[in-house]
């Protein structure tokens, strides 16, 4: 399946894939981020319950230097 | 702020939080993390402001964050919406950044306007502060300098009116203090000057004036030494609050009297 994150499309194995495998396998599990799922917020509490599937749109944020 | 009788003890306060600080700063435009944490350290200040965008997804675990330099117990962070053109895209984006700091509502809301000049658009941002008040959002809000936008802006909900001296990045000082001082009369939250400022006298001015505080980023990441230019925006934004207070003689002319007495002259 396909998943576009932060812009890009990313292939994945299967047809869906936990939000929390996704930040594993994209190894950001020690940083700080937020994540939007076809432009809803997902809580940093459901990672794990929140599946995305074929053509979803992801987006994964941080805070950055910035005035 | 009205009548109310000032002290140089008094403590900034931005919907219900105190800080000893004056100077709020921007963490943009730094070489690296390492001059951005020195030069904050040198500016004393306590809140700074950060930009939120999309993760670099090819980075290495290790490679540092902004966040492991400026620690989120010792600073507080202002999110801002730079870069956003609509209420829209500012709105999602304090949403966004209210979730990755766990809840913290205090946001910078900065709608712009046209990319040549960074001119805020005021009309979606006064749309973006409704809708962010509501949520419960404490909205600090970067505005143009017309004094009825900021009323209006205060009257929506927002903690804190941040008016334009000049426009962003640009260094070009105080350009109209007098529609600075109107806002600074009518306002009953704090005025903070927020862009514009070039060097420490800028920030002085700002503060004699009677503006509750100073955000600048520009002017000390640009500077040729930008720590020793936030320590000197430091004791800038001090020694004019401490002018404001200490309220200035009357300007004249001519007509003038000496310092040393007449009587007693040499003759």
């Amino acid at each position: 399946m396909k998943i576009n994150i932060n812009g890009s499309i990313k292939e994945f194995e299967g047809q869906k894939i936990t939000a929390e495998e996704l930040i594993t396998q994209l190894n950001l599990s020690d940083k700080r981020f937020a994540i939007e799922k076809n432009g809803e917020i997902i809580s940093k509490n459901y990672l794990s319950d929140i599946y995305f599937n074929d053509g979803d749109k992801i987006e994964i944020i941080g805070a950055v230097g910035g005035g | 702020m009205g009548d109310k009788i000032l002290n140089i003890n008094d403590k900034l306060v931005i919907a219900g939080r105190s800080f000893q600080s004056r100077l709020l700063v921007g963490t943009g435009k730094y070489t690296d993390f390492e001059q951005t944490r020195s030069a904050i350290d040198s500016s004393e200040a306590q809140i700074v402001t950060v930009a939120i965008r999309r993760i670099n997804l090819g980075q290495s675990p290790n490679e540092p964050s902004l966040l492991q330099f400026l620690p989120t117990n010792k600073f507080t962070y202002l999110p801002n919406t730079a870069g956003c053109y609509s209420a829209d895209e500012a709105i999602r984006t304090l949403r966004l950044a209210r979730e990755l700091l766990d809840g913290h509502n205090l946001v910078k809301l900065e709608v712009l306007g046209d990319p040549d000049t960074l001119f805020p658009n005021v009309v979606e941002t006064i749309n973006a502060a409704k809708i962010l008040v509501k949520e419960g959002f404490d909205v600090m809000v970067y505005t143009s300098d017309d004094p009825i936008i900021a009323k209006q802006l205060e009257d929506i909900g927002c903690c804190a009116i941040m008016p334009l001296a000049s426009l962003i990045g640009s260094g070009m000082g105080i350009l109209n203090p007098w529609n600075l001082e109107i806002i600074i009369d009518k306002a009953n939250v704090p005025v903070i000057v927020d862009a514009g400022v070039g060097t420490a006298s800028d920030a002085s001015i700002a503060m004699e004036l009677g503006c509750d505080g100073v955000l600048m980023n520009t002017a000390i990441a640009l500077a040729k030494k930008p720590i020793l230019m936030a320590s000197a925006m430091k004791k800038a934004v001090e020694s004019g609050r401490e002018a404001f207070i200490a309220g200035r003689m009357d300007k004249k002319l001519y007509n003038a009297s000496p310092s040393s007495p007449i009587k007693g002259l040499i003759k």
